[in-house]
């Protein structure tokens, strides 16, 4: 065994690589309860969610922007089937999460897979993944870790504390509170960005939604937006492997890191001893 | 305490679920057309902004979508910047709180 905890190999024991796990998680809790925190608030000022409503979004979605958009859609006056489906979309990035950790989860139960379904996060994926392919097999404390404690008990928590405050204030435009909403998005947007592909994406997507809303409604802006963006983003050639979706477990963690996750150590990197 | 939109809450995970689960339950999903998968990734950039000029840029007077210029531009400008910067939303957004603050306070909208 080498200094550090690594064994000659260069593959950490199971305890450094948990204690890597967790001392990297650190941020994301903070920012998740900070977040979440905000999340709650503008839900209730904006949306008139009731602390119920918010914490039943963050048991049953589960999932930062999409829970925040919805306050957006909510407020446009967007049709609940029509947020369902939009909501669709915007998690569909969960299925290149599922593909690329499918096959660390090969041999564990139906119902266990069931279950970790539910706590994929941005943050979850970026974390279990290193964390898998620093020990070179599945650990499901880790993934637990990472999904039950790292992520999802500071959301709700933040979550909670925002929707219950958010009660108590009565003029959110005087606190600057009425301009979180459209930062957020615009922030959340901007850590998505890593090529010039979503970059386009992103930019067209803002141009239709505006063109769309002043000849039209701000609804239908906002779903031709989330159409049409992408298949602008598609006409850009792709400049690199970079630029395009991984397939068959090549994902790399970092890849999807949104703005809220800390940036994680390349693997090869991290795993010299 | 009412709970209306909790059935919004249920919906919504309705959408998510299958795209967390699949790759998990059902290997196999990632041989999907590379075209899809290009789509797909590229989606929440799109959608994500277009909510946030939406929001900013139009607002709806006597039932017309007007297009609006003001303080919001410069907050929501100056949250892209240090994410972009910083690749922190957080600060992002206390960034964008303290200019609508500042700004209201001095009188500019």
């Amino acid at each position: 065994m080498a200094d550090g905890g690594l064994p000659a190999a260069g593959v950490p024991t199971v305890r450094s690589a948990r204690r890597r796990l967790a001392f990297d998680g650190i941020g994301i809790m903070v920012s998740g309860v900070g977040f979440g925190f905000v999340y709650g608030l503008t839900a209730r000022t904006d949306a008139g969610f009731s602390p119920i409503d918010v914490m039943a979004m963050s048991v049953f979605v589960f999932a930062g922007a999409a829970q925040f958009a919805a306050i957006g859609y909510v407020a446009a006056g967007v049709p609940w089937p029509v947020i369902g489906i939009l909501t669709g979309l915007l998690n569909a990035r969960h299925v290149l999460y599922s593909a690329a950790l499918g096959p660390w989860f090969r041999g564990r139960s139906f119902g266990e897979r069931a279950v970790a379904a539910q706590v994929l996060t941005d943050e979850v994926f970026a974390l279990s993944l290193s964390h898998f392919r620093r020990l070179g097999r599945f650990d499901a404390f880790g993934y637990w870790f990472a999904g039950i404690v790292i992520d999802f008990i500071p959301w709700f928590l933040g979550t909670l504390s925002g929707a219950l405050l958010g009660d108590a204030i009565v003029d959110p435009e005087r606190l600057g509170l009425d301009v979180i909403f459209a930062a957020a998005m615009a922030g959340l947007a901007v850590g998505l960005i890593t090529s010039r592909r979503e970059l386009v994406a992103a930019v067209v997507g803002a141009v239709v939604g505006v063109a769309v809303s002043l000849v039209v409604s701000p609804t239908l802006g906002i779903i031709a937006g989330g159409f049409v963006g992408p298949a602008a983003g598609l006409l850009v050639p792709a400049a690199s492997t970079q630029d395009r979706a991984p397939s068959r477990n090549e994902a790399p963690p970092d890849r999807y890191l949104m703005s809220r996750t800390h940036k994680e150590t390349p693997p090869e990197a991290e795993e010299a001893p | 305490m009412t709970a209306v939109y909790t059935g919004l809450a249920l919906i919504m995970f309705a959408f998510t679920y299958p795209s967390r689960a699949v790759g998990l339950l059902a290997p196999g999903i990632d041989r999907l057309p590379k075209s899809a998968l290009d789509y797909l990734q590229l989606v929440g950039p799109a959608i994500l902004s277009a909510l946030a000029a939406v929001n900013v840029m139009i607002a709806v007077e006597d039932g017309h979508s007007v297009f609006t210029v003001g303080l919001p531009w410069l907050s929501v400008l100056a949250c892209i910047a240090f994410v972009a910067w910083r690749r922190n939303l957080f600060i992002g957004l206390a960034a964008a709180v303290l200019i609508a603050i500042v700004g209201r306070g001095l009188g500019l909208g």
